[in-house]
Protein backbone atom coordinates (compact mmCIF):
# COMPACT_ATOMS: atom_id res chain seq x y z
CA UNK A 1 0.00 0.00 0.00
CA UNK A 2 2.52 2.40 -0.93
CA UNK A 3 0.50 4.63 -2.82
CA UNK A 4 -2.15 5.94 -0.35
CA UNK A 5 -0.94 8.41 1.14
CA UNK A 6 -4.02 9.80 3.35
CA UNK A 7 -3.75 6.20 4.92
CA UNK A 8 -0.72 6.29 6.06
CA UNK A 9 -0.70 9.95 7.30
CA UNK A 10 -3.72 9.16 9.03
CA UNK A 11 -2.28 5.83 10.40
CA UNK A 12 1.30 7.55 12.39
CA UNK A 13 -1.41 9.74 13.89
CA UNK A 14 -3.64 7.09 14.96
CA UNK A 15 -0.94 4.74 16.34
CA UNK A 16 0.37 6.24 18.44
CA UNK A 17 -3.22 7.41 19.82
CA UNK A 18 -4.41 3.64 20.27
CA UNK A 19 -1.68 2.84 21.99
CA UNK A 20 -1.85 5.57 24.42
CA UNK A 21 -5.68 4.29 25.01
CA UNK A 22 -4.63 0.95 25.78
CA UNK A 23 -2.52 1.83 27.83
CA UNK A 24 -5.12 4.22 29.62
CA UNK A 25 -7.50 1.79 29.93
CA UNK A 26 -4.56 -0.74 30.96
CA UNK A 27 -3.82 1.34 33.83
CA UNK A 28 -7.31 2.93 34.71
CA UNK A 29 -8.97 -0.28 34.40
CA UNK A 30 -10.23 -0.31 37.99
CA UNK A 31 -11.86 3.20 38.12
CA UNK A 32 -13.52 3.17 34.89
CA UNK A 33 -14.64 0.57 32.29
CA UNK A 34 -11.80 -1.55 30.82
CA UNK A 35 -8.97 -3.88 32.46
CA UNK A 36 -6.36 -6.29 30.95
CA UNK A 37 -8.42 -8.08 28.36
CA UNK A 38 -9.41 -4.68 26.54
CA UNK A 39 -6.73 -3.36 26.56
CA UNK A 40 -4.81 -6.15 24.95
CA UNK A 41 -6.85 -6.44 22.44
CA UNK A 42 -6.38 -2.48 21.94
CA UNK A 43 -3.10 -2.84 21.70
CA UNK A 44 -2.71 -5.27 19.19
CA UNK A 45 -5.27 -3.90 17.45
CA UNK A 46 -2.77 -0.39 17.10
CA UNK A 47 -0.11 -3.12 15.88
CA UNK A 48 -2.33 -4.88 13.40
CA UNK A 49 -3.39 -1.89 11.80
CA UNK A 50 0.35 -0.31 11.73
CA UNK A 51 1.50 -3.90 9.91
CA UNK A 52 -1.43 -3.75 7.46
CA UNK A 53 -1.12 -0.21 6.34
CA UNK A 54 2.64 -0.43 6.00
CA UNK A 55 4.05 -3.67 5.36
CA UNK A 56 4.25 -6.96 7.49
CA UNK A 57 8.35 -6.25 7.95
CA UNK A 58 8.36 -2.95 9.19
CA UNK A 59 5.73 -4.00 11.47
CA UNK A 60 7.92 -6.88 12.66
CA UNK A 61 11.31 -4.69 12.76
CA UNK A 62 9.23 -2.43 15.57
CA UNK A 63 7.89 -5.77 17.27
CA UNK A 64 9.86 -8.49 16.22
CA UNK A 65 8.02 -12.20 16.47
CA UNK A 66 10.65 -13.49 19.35
CA UNK A 67 9.78 -10.95 21.71
CA UNK A 68 5.82 -11.64 20.66
CA UNK A 69 6.31 -15.31 21.53
CA UNK A 70 8.29 -14.59 25.02
CA UNK A 71 5.72 -11.55 26.04
CA UNK A 72 2.90 -14.19 25.73
CA UNK A 73 4.88 -16.98 27.88
CA UNK A 74 5.63 -14.02 30.37
CA UNK A 75 2.45 -12.39 30.97
CA UNK A 76 1.04 -15.91 32.40
CA UNK A 77 3.77 -16.69 34.24
CA UNK A 78 3.40 -12.97 35.78
CA UNK A 79 0.12 -14.12 36.60
CA UNK A 80 0.86 -17.23 38.01
CA UNK A 81 3.86 -15.76 39.78
CA UNK A 82 1.72 -13.30 41.53
CA UNK A 83 -0.29 -16.35 43.07
CA UNK A 84 3.51 -18.30 43.90
CA UNK A 85 4.94 -14.92 45.74
CA UNK A 86 1.50 -14.88 48.09
CA UNK A 87 2.02 -18.58 48.71
CA UNK A 88 5.84 -17.72 49.79
CA UNK A 89 4.58 -14.56 52.23
CA UNK A 90 2.17 -16.92 53.59
CA UNK A 91 -1.16 -16.50 52.23
CA UNK A 92 -3.31 -18.12 50.30
CA UNK A 93 -2.75 -18.45 46.51
CA UNK A 94 -3.69 -15.22 44.49
CA UNK A 95 -4.44 -13.13 47.66
CA UNK A 96 -2.96 -10.04 47.15
CA UNK A 97 -3.31 -9.32 50.46
CA UNK A 98 0.35 -10.76 50.91
CA UNK A 99 1.71 -7.94 48.29
CA UNK A 100 1.08 -5.23 51.41
CA UNK A 101 0.23 -7.15 54.63
CA UNK A 102 -0.66 -3.60 56.55
CA UNK A 103 -2.76 -2.03 54.15
CA UNK A 104 -4.97 -5.12 52.50
CA UNK A 105 -6.79 -2.96 50.64
CA UNK A 106 -3.69 -1.27 49.00
CA UNK A 107 -2.12 -4.44 48.47
CA UNK A 108 -5.34 -5.57 46.77
CA UNK A 109 -5.09 -2.88 44.29
CA UNK A 110 -1.40 -3.55 43.45
CA UNK A 111 -2.21 -7.13 43.18
CA UNK A 112 -5.40 -6.56 40.35
CA UNK A 113 -2.86 -4.36 38.65
CA UNK A 114 -0.10 -6.54 38.62
CA UNK A 115 -2.56 -9.21 37.22
CA UNK A 116 -4.34 -7.58 34.69
CA UNK A 117 -0.91 -6.43 33.59
CA UNK A 118 0.24 -10.02 33.23
CA UNK A 119 -3.65 -10.47 31.02
CA UNK A 120 -3.06 -8.01 29.08
CA UNK A 121 0.69 -8.81 28.12
CA UNK A 122 -0.45 -12.59 27.47
CA UNK A 123 -3.25 -10.90 25.30
CA UNK A 124 -1.56 -8.43 23.33
CA UNK A 125 1.23 -11.52 22.71
CA UNK A 126 -1.38 -13.90 21.37
CA UNK A 127 -3.44 -11.56 18.96
CA UNK A 128 -0.20 -9.93 17.69
CA UNK A 129 1.03 -13.53 17.11
CA UNK A 130 -1.97 -14.53 15.33
CA UNK A 131 -1.65 -12.25 12.72
CA UNK A 132 1.89 -12.40 12.19
CA UNK A 133 0.76 -15.86 11.60
CA UNK A 134 -1.93 -15.27 9.61
CA UNK A 135 -0.36 -12.20 7.26
CA UNK A 136 2.77 -13.97 6.93
CA UNK A 137 0.67 -16.55 5.15
CA UNK A 138 -0.80 -14.49 2.75
CA UNK A 139 0.65 -13.16 -0.82
CA UNK A 140 1.13 -9.69 -0.49
CA UNK A 141 -1.42 -8.19 -2.42
CA UNK A 142 -0.64 -5.55 -5.10
CA UNK A 143 -2.50 -1.96 -5.35
CA UNK A 144 -4.52 -3.08 -8.61
CA UNK A 145 -6.10 -5.75 -6.65
CA UNK A 146 -7.93 -2.97 -4.39
CA UNK B 1 -31.95 -5.87 14.10
CA UNK B 2 -29.56 -8.13 15.02
CA UNK B 3 -32.01 -10.90 13.76
CA UNK B 4 -32.18 -9.88 10.45
CA UNK B 5 -28.20 -9.44 10.40
CA UNK B 6 -28.37 -12.74 11.38
CA UNK B 7 -30.57 -14.22 8.38
CA UNK B 8 -28.85 -12.16 6.03
CA UNK B 9 -25.48 -14.38 7.21
CA UNK B 10 -27.83 -16.86 6.18
CA UNK B 11 -28.63 -16.01 2.83
CA UNK B 12 -25.14 -14.39 1.56
CA UNK B 13 -23.32 -16.01 -0.20
CA UNK B 14 -20.14 -14.00 -0.33
CA UNK B 15 -17.75 -14.91 2.46
CA UNK B 16 -16.70 -10.79 1.94
CA UNK B 17 -19.76 -9.38 2.79
CA UNK B 18 -20.52 -12.29 5.71
CA UNK B 19 -17.33 -11.16 6.73
CA UNK B 20 -18.58 -7.28 7.15
CA UNK B 21 -22.45 -8.68 8.68
CA UNK B 22 -20.39 -10.45 11.53
CA UNK B 23 -18.38 -6.94 12.45
CA UNK B 24 -22.02 -5.04 12.17
CA UNK B 25 -23.54 -7.68 14.37
CA UNK B 26 -20.77 -7.18 16.71
CA UNK B 27 -21.16 -3.59 16.89
CA UNK B 28 -24.66 -4.11 17.25
CA UNK B 29 -24.42 -6.67 20.24
CA UNK B 30 -22.13 -3.83 21.61
CA UNK B 31 -24.74 -1.21 21.67
CA UNK B 32 -27.18 -3.40 22.95
CA UNK B 33 -24.75 -4.52 26.23
CA UNK B 34 -24.33 -0.50 27.01
CA UNK B 35 -28.20 -0.63 27.02
CA UNK B 36 -27.69 -3.42 29.63
CA UNK B 37 -25.18 -1.37 31.58
CA UNK B 38 -22.42 -3.77 30.73
CA UNK B 39 -20.18 -1.33 29.26
CA UNK B 40 -16.82 -3.61 30.03
CA UNK B 41 -18.55 -6.14 27.99
CA UNK B 42 -19.34 -3.46 25.64
CA UNK B 43 -15.92 -2.49 25.31
CA UNK B 44 -14.38 -5.62 24.95
CA UNK B 45 -16.80 -7.05 21.94
CA UNK B 46 -16.48 -3.48 20.04
CA UNK B 47 -12.85 -4.02 20.53
CA UNK B 48 -13.05 -7.45 19.45
CA UNK B 49 -15.75 -7.91 17.20
CA UNK B 50 -14.74 -5.02 15.11
CA UNK B 51 -11.03 -4.72 15.27
CA UNK B 52 -9.62 -8.47 15.28
CA UNK B 53 -11.94 -11.07 14.32
CA UNK B 54 -12.73 -8.74 11.03
CA UNK B 55 -9.06 -8.91 10.24
CA UNK B 56 -8.56 -12.55 11.23
CA UNK B 57 -11.26 -13.30 8.91
CA UNK B 58 -10.36 -11.26 6.29
CA UNK B 59 -6.83 -12.71 6.46
CA UNK B 60 -8.67 -16.14 6.05
CA UNK B 61 -10.27 -15.44 3.13
CA UNK B 62 -7.76 -13.99 1.54
CA UNK B 63 -6.04 -17.30 1.98
CA UNK B 64 -9.21 -19.29 0.95
CA UNK B 65 -11.72 -18.41 -1.43
CA UNK B 66 -14.13 -15.54 -1.67
CA UNK B 67 -17.50 -17.39 -2.37
CA UNK B 68 -19.32 -19.93 -0.72
CA UNK B 69 -20.43 -23.05 -3.83
CA UNK B 70 -24.03 -23.74 -3.34
CA UNK B 71 -24.64 -27.07 -0.69
CA UNK B 72 -26.76 -29.69 -2.26
CA UNK B 73 -28.03 -31.00 0.40
CA UNK B 74 -31.75 -30.92 1.58
CA UNK B 75 -32.74 -27.91 4.03
CA UNK B 76 -35.43 -29.55 5.30
CA UNK B 77 -34.58 -31.78 7.86
CA UNK B 78 -32.00 -29.43 9.77
CA UNK B 79 -34.90 -26.70 9.76
CA UNK B 80 -37.12 -28.93 11.55
CA UNK B 81 -34.39 -29.38 13.85
CA UNK B 82 -33.68 -26.28 14.69
CA UNK B 83 -37.88 -25.23 15.44
CA UNK B 84 -37.61 -27.82 17.20
CA UNK B 85 -35.08 -27.08 19.64
CA UNK B 86 -35.79 -23.54 19.77
CA UNK B 87 -39.59 -24.83 20.69
CA UNK B 88 -38.16 -26.54 23.34
CA UNK B 89 -35.88 -23.80 24.59
CA UNK B 90 -39.24 -21.38 24.07
CA UNK B 91 -40.69 -23.74 26.48
CA UNK B 92 -37.62 -23.71 29.33
CA UNK B 93 -38.54 -20.10 28.96
CA UNK B 94 -41.75 -19.65 30.34
CA UNK B 95 -40.34 -20.59 34.12
CA UNK B 96 -37.99 -17.44 33.77
CA UNK B 97 -37.92 -14.41 35.59
CA UNK B 98 -38.88 -11.36 34.27
CA UNK B 99 -36.54 -9.10 32.23
CA UNK B 100 -35.06 -6.91 34.45
CA UNK B 101 -36.36 -7.98 38.06
CA UNK B 102 -34.46 -7.35 41.23
CA UNK B 103 -35.38 -10.40 43.20
CA UNK B 104 -34.12 -13.46 40.97
CA UNK B 105 -31.95 -16.19 41.65
CA UNK B 106 -29.22 -14.24 39.96
CA UNK B 107 -29.96 -10.99 42.13
CA UNK B 108 -30.01 -12.66 45.42
CA UNK B 109 -26.72 -14.59 46.34
CA UNK B 110 -23.44 -13.80 45.53
CA UNK B 111 -23.74 -10.53 42.77
CA UNK B 112 -25.20 -8.32 45.58
CA UNK B 113 -22.62 -9.90 48.48
CA UNK B 114 -19.70 -8.77 46.26
CA UNK B 115 -20.92 -5.62 45.52
CA UNK B 116 -21.30 -4.86 49.52
CA UNK B 117 -18.19 -5.99 50.24
CA UNK B 118 -16.02 -4.57 47.46
CA UNK B 119 -15.47 -0.96 48.45
CA UNK B 120 -14.43 -2.24 52.60
CA UNK B 121 -12.27 -5.26 50.96
CA UNK B 122 -10.44 -3.67 48.00
CA UNK B 123 -11.34 0.31 47.33
CA UNK B 124 -11.25 -0.28 43.63
CA UNK B 125 -14.50 1.88 41.99
CA UNK B 126 -15.15 -0.76 38.84
CA UNK B 127 -17.02 -3.75 40.33
CA UNK B 128 -15.95 -5.90 37.40
CA UNK B 129 -12.44 -5.21 37.51
CA UNK B 130 -12.26 -6.40 41.35
CA UNK B 131 -14.05 -9.36 40.69
CA UNK B 132 -12.81 -10.19 37.71
CA UNK B 133 -8.92 -10.36 39.47
CA UNK B 134 -9.70 -10.57 43.28
CA UNK B 135 -12.70 -12.66 43.91
CA UNK B 136 -12.33 -15.28 40.78
CA UNK B 137 -8.73 -14.80 40.08
CA UNK B 138 -8.71 -18.47 39.28
CA UNK B 139 -10.96 -18.12 36.64
CA UNK B 140 -9.39 -15.48 35.01
CA UNK B 141 -6.31 -17.17 35.54
CA UNK B 142 -7.69 -20.00 33.71
CA UNK B 143 -8.83 -17.36 30.86
CA UNK B 144 -5.84 -16.42 30.30
CA UNK B 145 -4.22 -19.78 30.24
CA UNK B 146 -6.88 -21.10 27.30
CA UNK B 147 -6.01 -17.81 25.50
CA UNK B 148 -2.38 -18.72 25.82
CA UNK B 149 -2.71 -22.42 24.31
CA UNK B 150 -5.04 -20.97 21.79
CA UNK B 151 -2.21 -18.75 20.67
CA UNK B 152 0.33 -21.72 20.72
CA UNK B 153 -2.23 -23.84 18.60
CA UNK B 154 -2.23 -20.88 16.00
CA UNK B 155 1.28 -20.74 16.11
CA UNK B 156 2.15 -24.83 15.60
CA UNK B 157 -0.56 -24.85 12.84
CA UNK B 158 0.61 -22.01 10.77
CA UNK B 159 3.85 -20.59 11.25
CA UNK B 160 6.13 -23.50 12.94
CA UNK B 161 4.84 -25.99 9.50
CA UNK B 162 6.20 -22.83 7.66
CA UNK B 163 9.57 -22.56 9.49
CA UNK B 164 10.52 -26.26 9.38
CA UNK B 165 9.59 -26.53 5.69
CA UNK B 166 11.44 -24.06 4.74
CA UNK B 167 14.12 -25.28 6.69
CA UNK B 168 14.66 -28.98 5.20
CA UNK B 169 12.33 -27.61 1.91
CA UNK B 170 14.04 -29.70 -0.74
CA UNK B 171 11.09 -32.27 -1.66
CA UNK B 172 8.22 -29.98 -1.18
CA UNK B 173 5.92 -30.81 -4.05
CA UNK B 174 5.44 -27.15 -6.14
CA UNK B 175 1.31 -28.09 -6.09
CA UNK B 176 1.80 -26.11 -2.36
CA UNK B 177 1.68 -22.94 -3.81
CA UNK B 178 -1.46 -21.09 -3.28
CA UNK B 179 -3.40 -20.37 -6.29
CA UNK B 180 -4.47 -16.55 -5.21
CA UNK B 181 -8.47 -16.20 -5.93
CA UNK C 1 -55.52 -18.97 33.73
CA UNK C 2 -53.99 -17.63 30.60
CA UNK C 3 -50.40 -16.93 31.41
CA UNK C 4 -49.80 -15.24 27.81
CA UNK C 5 -50.50 -11.80 29.48
CA UNK C 6 -48.94 -8.58 27.92
CA UNK C 7 -46.62 -8.21 31.14
CA UNK C 8 -45.66 -12.05 30.68
CA UNK C 9 -44.82 -11.64 27.13
CA UNK C 10 -42.94 -8.20 27.13
CA UNK C 11 -40.70 -9.66 29.99
CA UNK C 12 -39.75 -12.87 27.65
CA UNK C 13 -39.40 -11.76 24.73
CA UNK C 14 -35.77 -11.22 25.12
CA UNK C 15 -35.31 -14.79 25.81
CA UNK C 16 -36.96 -15.82 22.87
CA UNK C 17 -34.83 -13.31 20.54
CA UNK C 18 -32.20 -14.79 22.08
CA UNK C 19 -33.35 -17.91 21.17
CA UNK C 20 -34.23 -17.08 17.60
CA UNK C 21 -30.71 -15.64 17.31
CA UNK C 22 -28.63 -18.99 18.61
CA UNK C 23 -31.11 -21.12 16.51
CA UNK C 24 -29.98 -19.00 13.38
CA UNK C 25 -26.52 -19.48 14.67
CA UNK C 26 -26.95 -22.92 14.89
CA UNK C 27 -29.15 -23.82 11.71
CA UNK C 28 -25.98 -21.97 9.83
CA UNK C 29 -23.39 -24.71 11.35
CA UNK C 30 -25.87 -27.58 10.06
CA UNK C 31 -26.67 -27.03 6.53
CA UNK C 32 -23.78 -24.39 5.70
CA UNK C 33 -20.68 -26.32 4.07
CA UNK C 34 -18.55 -23.96 3.57
CA UNK C 35 -16.36 -23.74 6.53
CA UNK C 36 -15.31 -20.08 6.95
CA UNK C 37 -19.70 -19.48 7.45
CA UNK C 38 -19.36 -22.26 10.05
CA UNK C 39 -17.27 -19.96 11.99
CA UNK C 40 -19.52 -17.05 11.30
CA UNK C 41 -22.53 -19.02 12.31
CA UNK C 42 -20.99 -20.48 15.54
CA UNK C 43 -19.82 -16.69 16.59
CA UNK C 44 -23.34 -15.71 16.30
CA UNK C 45 -24.86 -18.60 18.42
CA UNK C 46 -22.03 -17.52 21.14
CA UNK C 47 -22.84 -13.85 20.60
CA UNK C 48 -26.79 -14.85 21.95
CA UNK C 49 -25.30 -16.94 24.64
CA UNK C 50 -23.31 -13.81 25.73
CA UNK C 51 -26.76 -11.58 25.55
CA UNK C 52 -28.15 -13.86 27.30
CA UNK C 53 -26.16 -13.35 30.51
CA UNK C 54 -26.05 -9.78 30.66
CA UNK C 55 -29.70 -10.16 30.29
CA UNK C 56 -29.74 -12.00 33.06
CA UNK C 57 -27.76 -9.43 35.09
CA UNK C 58 -29.58 -6.60 34.29
CA UNK C 59 -31.72 -4.85 36.86
CA UNK C 60 -34.21 -2.55 36.04
CA UNK C 61 -33.56 1.08 36.82
CA UNK C 62 -30.03 0.04 37.40
CA UNK C 63 -26.58 1.09 36.32
CA UNK C 64 -23.35 0.06 35.61
CA UNK C 65 -21.68 -1.16 38.40
CA UNK C 66 -18.94 1.40 38.80
CA UNK C 67 -19.14 2.66 42.23
CA UNK C 68 -17.90 6.73 42.95
CA UNK C 69 -14.29 7.89 43.70
CA UNK C 70 -15.44 8.08 47.55
CA UNK C 71 -16.09 4.51 47.84
CA UNK C 72 -18.94 4.08 49.43
CA UNK C 73 -21.89 1.43 48.57
CA UNK C 74 -24.64 3.08 48.83
CA UNK C 75 -27.86 0.48 48.83
CA UNK C 76 -30.07 2.66 47.70
CA UNK C 77 -28.84 2.73 44.25
CA UNK C 78 -29.26 -0.07 41.89
CA UNK C 79 -26.63 -1.84 40.51
CA UNK C 80 -26.66 -4.17 37.86
CA UNK C 81 -25.20 -7.55 38.79
CA UNK C 82 -21.13 -7.28 37.72
CA UNK C 83 -20.65 -11.18 38.08
CA UNK C 84 -22.09 -12.24 34.52
CA UNK C 85 -20.04 -9.16 32.88
CA UNK C 86 -16.97 -10.89 34.35
CA UNK C 87 -18.15 -14.15 33.25
CA UNK C 88 -18.19 -12.87 29.34
CA UNK C 89 -15.85 -10.46 29.36
CA UNK C 90 -13.26 -13.02 29.71
CA UNK C 91 -15.56 -15.74 27.50
CA UNK C 92 -15.52 -13.08 24.69
CA UNK C 93 -11.72 -13.08 23.91
CA UNK C 94 -11.67 -16.67 25.06
CA UNK C 95 -14.03 -17.12 22.13
CA UNK C 96 -11.51 -14.96 19.78
CA UNK C 97 -8.54 -17.39 20.65
CA UNK C 98 -10.59 -20.41 19.82
CA UNK C 99 -11.92 -18.67 16.89
CA UNK C 100 -8.58 -17.57 15.66
CA UNK C 101 -7.60 -21.58 16.29
CA UNK C 102 -10.47 -22.96 14.08
CA UNK C 103 -9.47 -20.13 11.23
CA UNK C 104 -5.79 -21.82 11.44
CA UNK C 105 -7.39 -24.81 10.91
CA UNK C 106 -9.03 -24.07 8.13
CA UNK C 107 -6.50 -22.30 5.93
CA UNK C 108 -4.24 -26.02 7.24
CA UNK C 109 -7.36 -27.77 5.70
CA UNK C 110 -7.33 -25.67 2.51
CA UNK C 111 -4.03 -26.25 1.99
CA UNK C 112 -3.95 -30.30 2.38
CA UNK C 113 -7.42 -30.23 0.63
CA UNK C 114 -7.57 -27.66 -1.99
CA UNK C 115 -11.30 -26.80 -0.75
CA UNK C 116 -12.98 -25.44 2.13
CA UNK C 117 -16.27 -26.94 1.21
CA UNK C 118 -17.70 -29.77 3.65
CA UNK C 119 -19.12 -31.76 0.64
CA UNK C 120 -15.72 -31.95 -1.39
CA UNK C 121 -13.56 -32.32 1.27
CA UNK C 122 -15.79 -35.73 2.09
CA UNK C 123 -15.68 -36.69 -1.16
CA UNK C 124 -11.98 -36.43 -1.23
CA UNK C 125 -11.00 -38.27 1.96
CA UNK C 126 -13.34 -40.92 0.42
CA UNK C 127 -11.22 -41.01 -3.05
CA UNK C 128 -7.78 -41.19 -0.35
CA UNK C 129 -8.84 -43.92 1.72
CA UNK C 130 -10.57 -46.40 -1.61
CA UNK C 131 -7.05 -45.58 -2.81
CA UNK C 132 -5.12 -46.53 0.03
CA UNK C 133 -6.84 -49.68 0.39
CA UNK C 134 -7.64 -50.92 -2.61
CA UNK C 135 -4.17 -52.61 -3.72
CA UNK C 136 -4.47 -54.18 0.03
CA UNK C 137 -7.76 -55.91 -0.91
CA UNK C 138 -6.89 -56.71 -4.18
CA UNK C 139 -3.36 -58.50 -2.69
CA UNK C 140 -5.44 -60.81 -0.54
CA UNK C 141 -7.26 -61.68 -3.15
CA UNK C 142 -4.42 -63.08 -4.65
CA UNK C 143 -3.92 -65.54 -2.23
Amino acid sequence: MRHHLILRVITKLLVGTIFLFALYVQFHGDYSPGGGFQAGVIMAVGFILYGIVFSLDKAQKVFPPWLVHKLVAFGVLLYGGTGIYSILMGYAYLDYTAIDPNHPSHGQHLGILIVELGVGITVTGVMVAVYYAFAARTPVLSDEDW
Amino acid sequence: MLIVTALSVVKTRSLFAIVALSGVFSLLSALLFITWDAVDVAFTEAAVGAGISTVLMLGTIALTSRTEKQSQRSNLLPLVAVILTGAVMVYGTLDMPKFGSPDTPVQTHVGPDYLKRIPDDIHVPNAVTAILASYRGYDTLGETAVVFAAGIGVLMLISGLRRRRMDDNADEDPSDKRDTT
Amino acid sequence: MNIFTTEFILGHINYWLFIILMMTGLYIVITKGNLVKKIVGLNIFQTSVFMFYISMGKVSGGTAPIFPLDGIYDPSIAYSNPLPHVLILTAIVVGIATTSLGLALIIRIREEYHSIEEEQITILEDTIFRTEHLPTVGKDEAF
